[in-house]
């Protein structure tokens, strides 16, 4: 069975850092983060300051899990769009490129009209870099190094 | 909808921010202290190296959809280490979340009841978890995982002898605890995540 890893490199890194800024500014959102669906955050902006990005990112991850499988019960391939709404910010969850959610945190100063058009738009960019990235890994083997480098040593360490 | 490589798993290295992230899933029968090993890891690490623990569960206490402890372990060749510890609900009926948790998983650690009369449970929720891995595309054999054989101090519990026999034929690291004491739990969660990145070395 081949074994892999999500990998990130500091190039698609800094391209979806920018897109996602991007929107956060365009769509006026509060704070907008990317998500990977196994809920590992990969990059974020804006007031997040007061929010556990970690526990957003795994709860996320969750939900849109729990969600793709009431899809998958009604015969659908997945919702890719869910959207929260509370009494002060609102929440709306998309699916990008199969792989990655998307968060955008909004309030009154922005509406969902804009959201949805913003993070379509950001959607194929994020898309893009997200397939160049998988792209990479295929072919990369810069992460081979680093984990080929680390010795049984390294791994005792950690718990000493 | 499974993302581009089900079958993958999918520990996430990122080298912008050096960071090794993984993910170790807590499978068992209900009520076998699957929660009881993630609130004992959380009590007993430094604040700056654990994160919120979250708890998805019924007004009764059971797991619902799971619980989370994110935790850092220290660094590796300047990457930070770390480990997203989840439980699954035990109950038979959630085996659709059960299913959900599973995906991305980079080590696993069963826990068992060491109950006689929970025997049954434990071989029934250990082939529900071969079931669900081989539906995502896994094998248990590809998957570092180790076995716990929990609440040992309870006068009806099993010889660990026969509880190896129907829970660890293929002779993975096992361990005796007492979740509830913390005895055992630390052990337990080092083994595996020795194992995950053993497995993450060799498949480089």
């Amino acid at each position: 069975m081949p074994q892999s890893s999500f990998v990130m490199f500091e190039e698609e890194y800094r391209e979806i850092t920018a897109a996602v800024e991007k929107l956060l500014r365009e769509a006026n959102a509060k704070c907008v983060y990317l998500v990977d669906k196994d809920g590992q955050l990969i990059s974020s902006s804006g007031e997040t300051q007061d929010i556990d990005a970690t526990s957003l990112a795994s709860l996320t991850a969750g939900n849109i899990a729990a969600t793709g499988g009431l899809a998958k019960l009604i015969g659908e391939k997945e919702f890719s769009i869910l959207f929260h709404e509370g009494e002060r910010d609102n929440l709306h969850i998309s699916v990008v490129g199969q792989r990655v959610i998307l968060v955008v945190i909004f309030d009154k100063r922005s509406s969902l009209g804009l959201v949805r058009l913003r993070v379509k738009k950001a959607s194929e960019e994020l898309g893009r870099s997200i397939q160049k990235l998988l792209d990479r890994m295929a072919a990369d083997a810069d992460k081979e190094n680093l984990l080929k480098e680390i010795t049984d040593d390294d791994i005792e360490r950690l718990f000493h | 909808m499974d993302g581009l490589f089900p079958h993958l798993k999918m520990s996430f290295i990122n080298y912008s921010s050096r960071e090794i992230n993984c993910k170790i899933v807590y499978y068992g029968p209900g009520l076998c202290g699957k929660t009881t090993n993630l609130q004992f890891i959380y009590r007993k690490t430094r604040p700056e190296a654990k994160g919120k623990m979250i708890t998805l569960a019924t007004e009764t206490e059971r797991t619902l959809f799971f619980d989370f402890l994110p935790l850092s372990l220290g660094d590796i060749k300047g990457f930070k280490t770390r480990f997203h510890l989840y439980t699954v609900p035990g109950q038979i009926f959630y085996d659709a979340s059960r299913k959900l948790i599973l995906k991305g998983v980079d080590g696993i650690v069963f826990v068992a009841d060491s109950q006689v009369e929970r025997m049954d449970a434990n071989i029934e929720s250990f082939d529900n978890m071969k079931i669900n891995l081989e539906e995502q595309g896994y094998s248990l054999s590809d998957i570092p995982y180790v076995v716990q054989y929990n609440k040992r101090d309870l006068p009806n519990a099993v010889p660990v002898a026969e509880l190896k026999k129907v829970l660890n034929i293929n002779g993975v690291p096992d361990f005796e605890a007492v979740a509830s004491d913390g005895a055992g739990v630390f052990e337990t969660l080092k083994a595996v995540v020795k194992l995950v990145l053993i497995e993450l070395k060799k498949g480089a």
